[in-house]
């Protein structure tokens, strides 16, 4: 089961020439996903890695079949990469890419609404369904089947969690970093109400950070689930504590502004809605084996 | 990125929005001729530092007078005075910090006589992903007060990007500010103008406060506080060409031209991490553990050894810091290439204080044997929670034997 990708996912890749695109391409290769081919405007028709490259992402999907597509494009050209997967339909896309202008992340935002498109990231370490599908660069050595789900704002944080519910010996069933920036494809909410659908995900560790109120609002969504009578354990932590208000904190989202978006607000929030929030980035794994033993 | 006043309205001005008359100068010489250019006969002399709160400043030297960093001239002869009282001298306002900033540039600005202060700003909303408006009628005001104390003075409407402003969103602002008639109209025109400005140069913030209606019924934006979003740079030359260093801090520029995040803070252990998220968590768990941090530094995806180096250049030349904490999980990032770097920067500047290393993920065991082969002393830490009491503990050590060796001589 597990969410969003499987064994199954055909994948292409826009990018796919570049250093970035044929790095983690192999990498995919490796990790068994289901890579079907790569988008590099101006080298359609040739191969690389043995599989074919196309001109565009709906001559890509028309070939290929693809249900995701994860993108390496750098920053100024990738909001027009993003727009033409959302143009061909792709179900699923990731974007890799950090350092997108948001004003051009504003417009990728309008034209996802009514799409038939879901979008991850961007400035993000992709989506690993552990033991069957790997999108992006999370690095794959730290993974194991099991039964959490991780979603995080941040690259490494996330890396931090899924290493330490895998030496708890807990595993993981799909870990998705949903990005950095303001202005981004999926939030929280979005992949909290995949991981509570999904049965085989029995625990979810949630790691946010400052800036925004995605964290807010997920807790207040968490409340509201559960009152539906949908909920499962439940840790996470925030990052940021002591970062000074006013300052980007290399995350273009990660700022206190206007005095919202502190460490401390988003704890009460997700303390309010039943998440034990780990004081230390060093016990997430800890706090939740001692949350599921109790 | 964050510009001068004078240089918002410059571009204010190109987008056709209302702005008074002025000229930046940058000696005081200058002020009267910029004054002279001007129709007066009321002047405003106002220092360009990139902080807010300059009319309620003050500075710290005593012969700037007990004024505040905007001043009122009805002369020539005033202006020089405030001009010279000004120049060379350090403005601390509610957002400099105690040390404030030295005033190397000012602005002279044609007077107007004021009949009503509004509040206007552009920013990215978070929450509907769009460009939104701020609207207030209490205009001079720190807008987050009157967020806090009183909300329903502000009025916020975002724009769809797919169809830009509408007239409906001028009228909008009008029955917020109270405007009617041509005033109306006047404000229709500005929104429209700002929204351009905003989206042409690719803002992250655009603030005018005040917005000011005058006697003569104008509106007129006397203020404006313009930053530009980092990632769309690369679209501007021209905003690039704007950036003023003076304004920032000598390390976060260093840092900059290595495309290193970097961020200076009070404390005293140095800190070289992988990624954004992780260097927040590992400043918050040198604090949680009983230190402080002394940066904030995220060393990238995918750093060069050079990069490496450079960054623990910057570390170390910094001399508050008592210690240095590197934490790195290796995903595109590998550990041999962070211990190389490390072992390079050494070579080169040496090591004064306590360094603790914590490496994880690509090339760990490759990483860890390179640095412990190295000769370095250092100190290895297993675990993000074992390097943060390790680097506290060495930082406390030494400072400890430090004191004691100055009491026994």
């Amino acid at each position: 089961m597990a969410i969003l990708i499987d064994k199954s996912t055909r994948v292409i890749c826009q990018g796919f020439t570049g250093r970035n695109g044929t790095f983690h391409s192999e990498q995919a290769l490796a990790f068994g996903t289901r890579l079907v081919g790569g988008v590099a405007p101006g080298k359609g028709g040739r191969t690389h890695l043995d599989l074919p490259v196309y001109e565009t992402v709906a001559e890509a999907k028309a070939a290929t079949g693809c249900e995701a597509s994860v993108i390496y494009v750098p920053p100024p050209g990738a909001a027009d990469a993003i727009c033409e997967a959302i143009d061909a339909e792709i179900p699923l896309i990731v974007c890799i890419t950090e350092g997108i202008p948001v004003l051009d992340m504003v417009k990728v935002k309008r034209a996802l609404s009514g799409s038939k498109s879901r979008l991850i990231g961007p400035n993000c370490p992709g989506v690993v369904t552990s033991g069957a599908c790997k999108i992006g660069i999370m690095p794959a050595p730290i993974f194991s089947q099991g039964s959490v789900g991780v979603v995080s704002r941040s690259g490494t944080l996330t890396y931090e969690a899924v290493f330490q519910t895998t030496r708890e010996g807990l595993g993981q069933t799909t870990a998705v970093g949903i990005g950095g920036d303001p202005v981004k494809g999926s939030d929280f909410i979005d992949i909290l109400e995949l991981f509570l659908a999904d049965e085989t995900t029995h625990s979810i560790v949630m790691i946010g950070e400052i800036g925004g109120s995605g964290e807010e609002d997920a807790a207040q969504f968490l409340i509201d689930e559960a009152r539906r009578g949908r909920k499962k354990p439940m840790v996470g932590f925030i990052a940021g504590r002591t970062a000074p208000p006013g300052r980007r904190m290399g995350h273009a989202g990660a700022i206190i502004s206007g005095g919202k978006g502190d460490a401390e607000h988003k704890v009460a929030a997700m303390e309010a809605a039943g998440i034990k929030v780990s004081p230390s980035p060093a016990r997430i794994g800890h706090t939740l084996a001692e949350l599921l033993r109790a | 990125m964050n510009i001068h006043e004078y240089q918002a309205k410059t571009i204010l001005r190109e987008f056709g929005a209302p702005v008074s008359r002025g000229a930046p100068v940058l000696t005081p010489g200058e002020a009267e001729a910029a004054a002279r250019a001007l129709p007066g006969p009321v002047y405003v002399v106002k220092a360009q530092i990139h902080a807010g709160g300059r009319g309620k400043g003050h500075f710290i030297e005593p012969e700037a007078g007990e004024k505040g960093g905007v001043r009122i001239a009805r002369s020539f002869q005033e202006v020089v005075e405030a001009a010279q009282a000004m120049f060379e001298h350090t403005l601390v306002t509610a957002q400099t910090g105690p040390h404030g900033r030295k005033v190397r540039r000012l602005y002279i600005e044609d007077g107007c006589d004021i009949a009503k202060e509004f509040y206007l700003s552009l920013l990215v909303d978070r929450s509907t992903s769009r460009i939104a408006f701020v609207v207030s009628t209490e205009g001079g005001m720190d807008i987050e007060e009157v967020a806090q104390h009183t909300p329903d003075k502000i009025v916020t409407f975002s724009i769809d990007p797919a169809t830009g402003i509408e007239p409906f969103h001028g009228r909008t602002a009008a029955v917020a500010l109270g405007l009617e008639g041509d005033q109306a109209k006047q404000m229709h025109q500005l929104v429209t103008s700002l929204y351009n400005a905003f989206v042409a140069k690719d803002m992250a913030m655009l603030e005018v406060n005040p917005l000011v209606l005058t006697r003569d019924g104008r509106l007129l934006c006397l203020d404006a506080k313009v930053s530009f979003d980092p990632n769309a740079l690369f679209k501007h030359p021209d905003v690039v060409a704007l950036r003023d260093e003076n304004e920032e801090d000598p390390k976060e520029i260093e840092a900059s031209k290595y495309d290193l995040a970097y961020i200076a803070l009070d404390g005293e252990i140095g800190c070289m991490v992988n990624g954004a998220g992780l260097a927040m968590a590992t400043m918050d768990i040198i604090k949680l553990y009983g230190g402080s941090p002394a940066n904030f530094l995220d060393v990238g995806g995918g750093a060069s050894k050079e990069k490496v180096t450079h960054a623990f250049k910057i570390i170390t030349a910094d001399p508050q810091v008592k210690g240095i904490l590197v934490n790195i999980f290796g995903g595109i990032m590998k550990c041999d290439v962070i211990a190389e770097g490390i072992i390079a920067a050494v070579k080169e500047v040496g090591l004064e204080v306590p360094l603790v290393v914590r490496l994880e993920g690509t090339n760990v065991e490759i990483g860890k044997k390179i640095l412990s082969t190295s000769g370095l002393d250092l100190i290895p830490a297993d675990d993000l929670d074992d390097a943060a009491q390790k680097i506290v503990a060495a930082v406390a050590k030494r400072t400890a034997a430090l004191a004691q060796g100055k009491g026994a001589v």
